[in-house]
């Protein structure tokens, strides 16, 4: 899809110096592209990850997450670009000497061991001596809550169980990066809940710097230091689960992320950082770095999160819209509106369930406004 | 059904009750039952033989043809090369290929380079026979063996040779233990090519059946068949109870 000559070109008469990664740094992808024949599963990643930090590697499938994973474990060597893992140079380092522990979907436990034999085969693997093989499984398996598991077969444990496994077979080797590949998709709901907050707290506890592969962005949000949001092999942006939220650097990280509606506005004038925005009478700032270079008075698509509208009962706002649907949720109520001046989709707002008194009727003319808060506006698709 | 069933199992029922039977001719249904023909076809000469060549035939065949196809069968699972459907093709040729074939065209390559007629030939037209079975059954196995067992255990810090040892070999145990299996009986058994390829020396037991039988007609034969239907039908059973071959034979089973 992409062919790069120009960039290719360049790193060849001109080797980049290879700076040494900070001490902090435990795994580092600096320019990293991997190929499947025509195909570009990941182009020109670049991505630092601290010490102890959890990174999401968040995106759709076939968004090139689980290829950059892959290359960090050594499963697949890259085409361009170098890996340090630890401040070491590691792009053509075979997987068994990485010491990197991963946890797969489907756990992978060997199924012809022992729970004890699949935690000790890495220890056993390293040579470690056996009276230290034994402390270390049973103090794992102890902290995995797994104590008297220890001659069960993987296929006689729960998911959850051989989810424990999993993870005390790759955390019992002390790997330099914990890797994460969607493990909790196969769990139930309750249990997947559980899981998470169970992985986080051994994650802090053993400060394990872990990168976690998932296409779910809820669960991205409430597990996560950092995400990346991936698309298409790129990287779209590397940042907190807030300022992801709050913050989406272009449109696809703005949708993917949580919930929200584009609304056809106008860019009014650009003030230092901010930009304003006008839609309908209201005026609305919003960061000026997606919409540099574009002119006063052009077209922009603003996109607001359902929180951030509000039903008006005096209709100053200039914005009008007909209730499409109200759903009920318990908390709170999603009311769908039609807003065909500012937009050819249901607009989707959140009430607070005590302000709705179930008089939102579907059909029902209502007025809102656009606080200013956390949105976000960006140029227009097809400008 | 019931009529279509009956008729597969009919041959043998027929076989299994003139084994018994006292007279020496194949008649049906014996008048008086005796075990006479179980000791003769035991105690006959070119039976014995038949039988220790058979065995050895069976061994190195089956043995031979079970490092090639495993390796082969590794080869086309794991790497993707030109030529890859021609070499299929070519190693599952003996499927299509009559058996009389292979045996007349060894006998052929074999009188042509002046060799005698002795094991090497049968065992190396054996082990053409035989190996798209185990080909089969080996891959199946290593199409069934997740991938990602050998991925986790090498960055668990094992080394490719130790995975191999450790994960691969051992989960790929009863696919290598049923393709074998099936290897051997289907060498034993083997008479076709065999015929062509087989001197009186090294004629392995259904081919003494056969020169037998174009001298006799006694239920000797039959008490035989009896006793290879038990041995075989035993050992696939204890094989099935203990490793069960329904997981090996079907690609779609759940892990």
């Amino acid at each position: 899809m992409l062919s790069r000559p120009a960039d290719l070109l360049v790193e060849k008469t001109e080797p980049i110096m290879k700076a040494e990664p900070a001490p902090d740094i435990a795994v580092q992808l600096d320019g990293v592209s991997k190929r499947f024949g025509t195909s570009v599963a990941l182009n020109d990643a670049w991505l630092k990850i601290g010490r102890g930090e959890f990174m999401t590697l968040l995106g759709p499938s076939g968004c090139g997450k689980t290829t950059l994973l892959n290359l960090v474990a050594g499963f697949l060597l890259p085409d361009d670009g170098e890996i340090f893992i630890d401040g070491a140079l590691v792009t053509d380092v075979p997987t068994f000497e990485r010491r990197t522990g991963i946890v797969f979907q489907n756990y992978a436990l060997f199924p012809h061991m022992t729970v004890a034999n699949n935690v000790a085969y890495g220890l056993k693997a390293r040579g470690v001596a056996k009276s230290e093989i034994s402390t270390r499984v049973a103090e794992i398996l102890a902290m995995m809550k797994l104590a008297g598991f220890e001659d069960r077969k993987p296929r006689q444990l729960s998911g959850g169980q051989q989810q424990r496994v999993a993870l005390a077979r790759a955390l019992v080797i002390r790997p330099k990066v914990l890797l994460l590949d969607e493990p909790f998709s196969a769990l139930d709901k309750n249990l997947r809940a559980s899981m998470q907050v169970e992985v986080k707290e051994i994650q802090r506890r053993l400060g394990v710097t872990t990168i976690f592969v998932t296409h779910d962005q809820s669960e991205a949000l409430s597990l996560s230091d950092r995400i990346a949001v991936m698309s298409g092999g790129h990287i779209c942006q590397i940042d907190t689960p807030e300022r992801l939220y709050r913050r989406p650097a272009d449109r696809f990280v703005a949708s993917f992320i949580g919930e929200g509606s584009w609304l056809r506005a106008k860019l009014d004038r650009f003030g230092g950082a901010k930009g304003l925005v006008t839609i309908g009478k209201t005026i609305v700032e919003v960061p000026a770095e997606p919409l540099a270079g574009m002119a006063t008075g052009a077209n922009v698509d603003l996109f607001v999160r359902p929180e951030h509208l509000h039903v008006e009962t005096a209709n100053e706002t200039g914005l009008d819209g007909t209730i499409a649907a109200s759903i009920y949720q318990g908390g709170h109520i999603d009311l769908y509106v039609d807003m065909p001046q500012v937009s050819p989709a249901h607009i989707l707002m959140r009430l607070s369930a005590k302000d709705a008194n179930g008089l939102w009727n579907p059909g029902e003319r209502i007025s809102i406004s656009v606080s200013g808060d956390d949105a976000v506006a960006f140029p227009p698709v097809s400008a | 059904m019931v009529a279509i069933l009956g008729f597969i199992i009919l041959p043998a029922i027929v076989v299994g009750i003139a084994a018994f039977n006292d007279k020496a001719l194949l008649s049906f249904p014996p008048e008086q039952l005796s075990l006479r023909w179980f000791y003769k076809a035991i105690s006959y000469r070119d039976f014995q033989t038949g039988f220790h060549n058979g065995l050895i035939v069976m061994l190195l065949s089956s043995f031979i043809a079970l490092f090639i196809g495993g390796a082969f069968a590794f080869v086309i699972d794991r790497y993707e090369f030109r030529g890859k459907t021609l070499l299929e093709g070519l190693l599952l040729a003996p499927l299509v290929v009559p058996h009389f074939t292979v045996g007349l065209g060894l006998l052929i390559l074999a009188a042509q380079i002046g060799a005698t007629r002795g094991y090497t030939v049968v065992v190396v037209c054996h082990v053409i026979l035989v190996l798209p079975f185990v080909l089969r059954s080996v891959y199946i196995s290593l199409r069934n063996l997740d991938q990602r067992l050998e991925l986790a255990a090498a960055s668990l810090g094992s080394r490719p040779s130790r995975v191999l040892m450790t994960v691969t070999l051992p989960l790929l145990a009863p696919g290598l233990f049923s393709g074998w299996l099936f290897a051997a009986i289907l060498s034993f058994n083997e008479f076709t090519a065999s015929l062509f390829v087989t001197s009186q020396r090294t004629q392995t037991l259904p081919v003494a059946m056969y020169n037998y039988v174009r001298e006799y007609a006694d239920p000797t034969m039959a008490a035989l068949s009896v006793i290879f239907i038990v041995v075989t039908a035993t050992l696939l059973t204890v094989a099935n109870a203990y490793l069960g071959l329904g997981k090996v034979l079907n690609v779609e089973q759940a892990r």
